[in-house]
């Protein structure tokens, strides 16, 4: 469904992403796990066209949407949601009118069944008694779930998620990956999640991709990667400090 | 030597980048706002604010250019025996000229900056990002309501700063200085023509695109983090100022 293709990206002399492939199985839950400022957001930003590559292709069900025009690209992110790292909330709306944007921009739904679909959604993620809170009064977690909401609910094809847990207690990050697993079984939509959690990450997802100096290192199910004998990706999921990646910490 | 060039090339090209980019945000922007308008309820909310909220320093800006004027003129008209055409005078310089220069300026201090900030906290908090990843056109909800507002608002704020500054000159010239009130007002007739207001009214319309246009590029193109968007509003204000006082010259030695 999502393929890149010899990807490459550069800001002013900072390689970031060098020569990426990946194809993202379509209906599963794709995990991109990786140090950190490996490019794994600037990796789902192209997906969804919001960085072009200096070189490379990208292509969503089998179509370049590299060099498309903006009104042929919002036709392609029309199959899109994202949920950002900091959820981008609107600060100057509150919760309700956050959520019901989309429906109220993309839908001709009357103002009863927006309510109505809001409450839903807001239900679904377990959130109460928010709707006239703006997004500076709530937590972190909460930021995240109304993100969510907002995200799901036009029913997107494709949802991509920028890291949804970081910085979130466990208990938390656990109930958050649970709500995306219970989502993706529910929608069947094709998730790509970019994330540290290791090893949560591996109860939630189909697939998962390590990226490592603008790469792809490996790509298989949780089991196979559970598994790898390759030192970069065994250090990565072990913790280590020993190993060819450097911590950047002296 | 070589690295002297090369740094006054790299200069260079990021100067004609720049200029491009500019060019093309102007360019995409006066499309949306023909194409992608926006809800009126939006564009309704930005003239409020760029236009009615700045309507107490338009008004407290004026009386006092007005009131000064009254002082300069009648100094120097009295120098030439005729104070009487204090009225024309100050009516001319605050049509033709201040008017619309000094309008703009103070919308530049408050509303662009404001404008500036808005667009730069939104980009660099991802908002605009997530506009786009919902297939809806930044332009049409942050850039077209604010171009269209500036460019309905301008010309009102303008012809507000006008008659505020007269008021302030006869305020000056006739309750003070003791000008005859009929010729105040008599001359003024007689001298402003309709090409004046005209000239104003296309200055303070051009000078509410230069406000929008500087003002939202420079936050939809904000650096990073608070940084960032505290330069883009300096760069912005500066910028805006710059570009009505030059454009004031060629519009002006256009019109004359």
């Amino acid at each position: 469904m999502i393929k890149l293709v010899n990807v490459h990206k550069s800001f002013a002399n900072q390689t970031v992403l060098n020569g990426l492939n990946l194809s993202i199985p379509a209906g599963k839950t794709t995990a991109v796990i990786g140090p950190s400022g490996e490019g794994k957001s600037v990796m789902l930003k192209h997906m969804i066209g919001l960085l072009e590559p200096d070189q490379g292709d990208v292509f969503v069900d089998d179509r370049s949407i590299v060099g498309l025009r903006r009104s042929q690209l919002n036709t392609v992110r029309e199959k899109f949601a994202m949920v950002f790292q900091n959820a981008a909330l609107f600060d100057s709306m509150t919760v309700y009118e956050n959520v019901a944007f989309p429906l109220e921009e993309k839908t001709n739904l009357g103002p009863d069944e927006v309510r109505v679909r809001v409450a839903t959604a807001l239900q679904e993620v377990g959130l109460r008694n928010v709707d006239h809170k703006y997004p500076d009064e709530l937590s972190g977690g909460m930021k995240k779930r109304v993100g969510l909401a907002r995200a799901l609910l036009l029913e997107p094809c494709i949802v991509l998620f920028d890291e949804p847990t970081t910085g979130l207690d466990p208990v938390i990050r656990r109930s958050i990956h649970q709500l995306i697993k219970e989502t993706q079984q529910k929608f069947g939509f094709t998730a790509v999640i970019v994330s540290h959690d290791i090893p949560d990450i591996f109860e939630v997802a189909h697939y998962v991709a390590m990226l490592y100096h603008g790469e792809i290192l490996q790509f298989g199910t949780p089991e196979e990667i559970q598994a790898s004998e390759h030192p970069v990706v065994r250090q990565f999921i072990s913790g280590s400090l020993d190993g060819p990646i450097n911590s950047g910490v002296v | 030597m070589t690295v002297f060039i090369r740094a006054i090339g790299r200069w260079a090209i990021n100067l004609l980048q720049e200029l491009g980019k500019t060019g093309m945000f102007l360019v995409y922007s006066l499309y949306s706002i023909v194409w992608h308008p926006g809800r009126p309820v939006h564009v309704l909310k930005q003239v409020s604010f760029i236009g009615a909220k700045s309507l107490f320093v338009i008004v407290l800006t004026a009386a006092f250019t007005g009131m000064v004027l009254g002082l300069q003129g009648y100094y120097t008209l009295t120098k030439f025996g005729s104070e009487g055409m204090l009225g024309t005078a100050v009516a001319l310089s605050l049509i033709r000229e201040l008017g619309p220069v000094l309008s703009a300026l103070m919308v530049t201090g408050r509303a662009g900056s404001a404008i500036t900030a808005e667009i730069g906290i939104m980009r660099i908090s991802e908002q605009i990002d997530a506009l786009e990843t919902m297939a809806l056109d930044p332009y049409k909800y942050l850039v077209s309501p604010k171009f269209i507002a500036a460019m309905i608002s301008m010309p009102l704020l303008c012809a507000i700063f006008d008659v505020v500054g007269i008021y302030g000159g006869w305020l000056v010239g006739v309750k003070l200085l003791g000008v005859n009130p009929g010729a105040y007002f008599s001359e003024m007739y007689k001298s402003v023509e309709w090409q004046d207001v005209y000239s104003g009214f296309v200055k303070s319309f051009s000078f509410g695109i230069i406000i929008a246009w500087i003002g939202c590029y420079k936050g939809y193109y904000a650096g990073h983090g608070a940084e960032g968007v505290s330069r883009a509003t300096t760069e912005s204000v500066v910028l805006t100022s710059v570009l009505i006082l030059v454009w004031d010259y060629v519009l002006t030695s256009i019109l004359l």
